[in-house]
């Protein structure tokens, strides 16, 4: 039985916000996502010009090559303003916690057989680095982004790459103590296997499209990283061994699964704007996709020895049916 | 909970295993393209391994934090919400409050959210870059909470609902957005001496604490708890510009004039902008905490005071400002809330002549000033507006070229006596408000030409509402700035015999008897 619980009615003057009753078409409840995202970041009557960058303003469409009618139409699909998204990873952790812990009552770390935390550890480890150099590009785009809807998601997904860095280092402790830091530091900067890598990231440091730095580290890199080693390598060593890294990995695949959403909604509304960003973006795609293959492949390699090829081939083909689901022919 | 790792580390080790541990040198890039911002302000860093981390919180612990505070928090505005809670607070007027606050806060703490972002990207030390993205990110959530805590406020009252549009065009925002269009403009160790520094530590105290205790001494427990949930967070803001301050002076002598010369200039320019926290706390909160000069005594000079007496044994001496304000914090509260009282059409928040019990209790507060200068005032305007002649300054201000205040404060040493400054760049003349900020102007002329005074733009043609045509042979720059602003008639003028009093007498009475 419903019972009608009674509070004193008073009738609102306004609904919400005049700026959202204008993007809306009209005067209703607009939620916490909205409230917390649209038209807040200035656009005009700017003071100074950056001394850093004198030939832009503090915030300037013109920092991408990328244009849009409306820069917050690039809208997150999950809602993510800080609250929504701090709750959201306040979840994820909570299991991870749960995991970690459980690996390390049952002593699954120990027991696992030698080979197999070797042949994981080569792989998984030096991917801290990775995790950090995408921190960082991620921190560009939310720093030079246009508009609080891309800046706010590039600046959760920055900090989002932190914890993953940090993740990994966990677990490369929880296996094998400083060495395995240690072993995957000097491997990420001497390594044969990893230097294609590193030049694809930090050439990216130096990029100054931010759009463009989306895309290469968001889309193509990521786009064919994660799936490699979170889903197929995770997959490989289950098979051979036990699950472990699969738990101590979960938060980067939930955290790839959901990203990927919003990264295709980006895309998809990107292109839709207009036939130049759409032209542009498979520019870029089609580029940076050529690269992130060559930067993996040694990884790849490493990973899956003799399969790397099919593997690898196998995932562009998906991240190119992405591509093709946003409205770009590449 | 935090990272848990082998036993054998301590907790400081087991931190820079986990943040600057992953960082690198980069080799196929040059790392001074990759860090291009952090030697052109002359500051010379040796070592940046020898940052000390402020706070050490990784993102799991973060997280974990975090979302207990925004679950708190969410759930106490969904109930004040749901339960009328507007209708707890002391008196209409405490209403206007917020709406000062909403228009001159969250965008700025917007700006703090974008320029730490900067900073955790251009930092080239993995330690401070780590510790500018979680400000950042922090900042992100204040701006948020505080608009969700007074959008319901927005939906009963007048004045609150175009502040987006608001931030970048009301001519008495513009203070703060060329305080912080300054900072993040500026290069990075400035920024972090402005924001880091100056605003979060030596100021954020006299900022929020009367903004959070007014809020608790009103009854509005939305903006309460937005404001004590924030305070875990500043207070890791504020070991963040501390570290840094200390980290620039210890890593070369030759820092020490380039940041002193900041501490001077940004502790003033926050002073400027606290001139309406004055007001809040003297005029507006119906229910007084402190008067702002005592505020004033505790937060700045006793708290400052030993701050600064910590960083002499780095060469720093007090901001060379610090005796002007002392002098000052006597009178600037009375000449902001009078200056705001005579511009009745160019707010989007009510004023009103305080009370005789009010005024006794200025008076009794400011025993040097309250009844010699400024009680007369009140008195003369209360006359006349009572006589049917409200007065309205309709004329435009005229403003500091730095710190865009109207010009409305006194010379030093003369209450009754203006202060004006002049300096000459390139054949033109520039108006400042005080011998600080001329001294601000003739560093750096060529940045302070650029101030965008919207008396001065509104005369040029350059704020008209969208879609006017310029080119009409009727033209008259100027003529439209209610529309330019999009201010809401009914939020302006005397809060005596506006709606929002109206509504609440009537909705308070609906909501209490029967």
């Amino acid at each position: 039985m419903a019972i009608d619980l009674r509070t004193v009615s008073i009738t609102p003057l306004r609904q919400t916000f005049g700026h959202l009753a204008r993007r809306m078409g009209a005067d209703k409840p607009a939620s916490r996502y909205i409230e917390a995202t649209m038209d807040l970041q200035p656009v005009e009557n700017y003071h100074y010009r950056p001394t850093w960058e004198p030939q832009y303003d503090i915030f300037d469409e013109t920092r991408t090559a990328i244009a849009m009618k409306d820069w917050y139409a690039l809208k997150d699909p999950r809602q993510y303003y800080y609250g929504a998204w701090t709750l959201a990873r306040g979840k994820m952790q909570e299991i991870a916690e749960g995991d970690f812990d459980l690996v390390d009552e049952l002593g699954l770390a120990a027991a696992y057989p030698a080979a197999g935390k070797d042949e994981a550890l080569k792989v998984f480890l030096p991917l801290r680095h990775v995790a950090w150099a995408s921190n960082l590009n991620k921190a560009y785009v939310s720093s030079y982004g246009y508009g609080i809807a891309i800046s706010q998601a590039a600046c959760y997904a920055s900090m989002d790459q932190l914890g993953v860095a940090q993740y990994v280092s966990r677990l490369g402790l929880a296996f094998n103590d400083l060495d395995a830091l240690v072993a995957a530091k000097s491997a990420w900067l001497e390594g044969a296997e990893w230097q294609e890598l590193r030049r694809y990231v930090e050439d990216l440091m130096v990029e100054k499209d931010w759009f463009e730095v989306l895309v290469a580290q968001d889309f193509a890199l990521e786009g064919l990283l994660y799936p490699l080693i979170y889903e197929r390598y995770n997959e490989k060593l289950n098979a051979a061994y036990s699950p472990v890294f699969s738990m101590l990995t979960r938060f980067q695949r939930e955290w790839f699964g959901e990203t990927t959403k919003w990264m295709d909604s980006i895309l998809k509304v990107a292109a839709g704007d207009n036939p130049a960003n759409k032209a542009k973006l498979a520019e870029w795609i089609t580029h940076w996709r050529e690269r992130a293959v060559v930067a993996l492949q040694p990884v790849a390699t490493l990973a899956f020895g003799a399969e790397a090829d099919a593997i690898m081939e196998e995932l562009v083909q998906n991240l190119n049916a992405r591509a093709a689901k946003a409205g770009i022919t590449l | 909970m935090d990272m848990k790792v082998a036993k054998k580390l301590g907790l400081k080790e087991r931190y820079a295993l986990m943040t600057r541990d992953l960082a690198w040198d980069t080799t196929y890039q040059k790392m001074e393209d990759v860090f291009p911002q952090t030697t052109y302000e002359g500051i010379k860093i040796h070592d940046w391994d020898k940052w000390e981390d402020p706070f050490r919180l990784t993102m799991d612990a973060y997280w974990k934090y975090q979302s207990e505070k925004e679950r708190k928090l969410y759930a106490i505005l969904d109930g004040f919400n749901q339960n009328n809670g507007h209708l707890s607070v002391t008196d209409a007027r405490y209403i206007n409050v917020l709406k000062l606050f909403l228009g001159s806060t969250p965008p700025l703490e917007l700006m703090a959210a974008r320029g730490f972002s900067m900073m955790g990207r251009q930092m080239n030390g993995a330690g401070p870059r780590v510790a500018c993205q979680m400000q950042a990110v922090d900042e992100y959530r204040h701006f948020q909470t505080q608009i969700h805590s007074i959008s319901n406020y927005n939906k009963y009252y007048n004045g609150m609902d175009e502040f987006a549009h608001q931030q970048s065009r009301m001519w008495y925002l513009s203070d703060g957005k060329s305080f912080f269009d300054d900072a993040i403009t500026a290069g990075p160790f400035e920024f972090m001496v402005a924001i880091g520094f100056a605003f979060e530590y030596v100021l954020t105290n006299i900022l929020f604490v009367p903004f959070i205790s007014g809020a608790a001494y009103n009854g509005d427990m939305a903006a309460m708890t937005v404001g004590f949930s924030a305070q875990s967070d500043e207070a890791r803001h504020m070991t963040l510009g501390l570290e840094c301050i200390k980290f620039m002076l210890e890593q070369d002598p030759d820092n020490l004039p380039i940041v002193q010369r900041w501490i001077d200039k940004w502790t003033w320019r926050g002073t400027r902008k606290l001139a309406s926290v004055g007001m809040m706390m003297d005029y507006m909160l119906p229910k007084r905490i402190m008067s702002f000069k005592e505020a004033w005594e505790m937060y700045v000079e006793e708290n400052g005071g030993a701050l600064f007496k910590d960083l002499a044994r780095y060469g720093i001496t007090i901001p060379k400002c610090f005796g002007q304000t002392v002098e000052e914090k006597e009178h600037v509260s009375h000449q902001s809330w009078i200056g705001f009282y005579m511009k009745p059409e160019a707010t989007p928040f009510h004023t009103w002549i305080p009370t005789p019990d009010e005024m006794d209790w200025l008076s009794e507060k400011y025993p040097n000033t309250f009844d010699k200068y400024y009680r007369p005032v009140l008195e003369y305007l209360d006359a006349q507006e009572k006589a049917g002649n409200r007065y309205n300054n309709k004329t435009q201000p005229m403003n500091c070229q730095v710190c865009v205040s109207t010009m409305k404060f006194n010379e030093p040493g003369d209450p009754m006596e203006m202060c004006f400054r002049e300096s000459v760049y390139k054949g033109e003349k520039f108006h400042t408000c005080s011998d600080h900020c001329k001294e601000i102007f003739d560093n750096e002329p060529e940045k302070y030409v650029q101030t965008f005074i919207s008396s001065h733009q509104g005369l040029q043609g350059n704020c008209e509402p969208d879609g006017t045509d310029v080119k009409a042979p009727d033209f008259k720059p100027g003529q439209n700035m209610l529309d330019y602003w999009k201010l809401d008639k009914r939020a302006l003028g005397d809060f005596n015999g506006s709606e929002d009093q109206k509504n609440f007498a009537a909705w308070r009475e609906q909501a209490t008897k029967n």
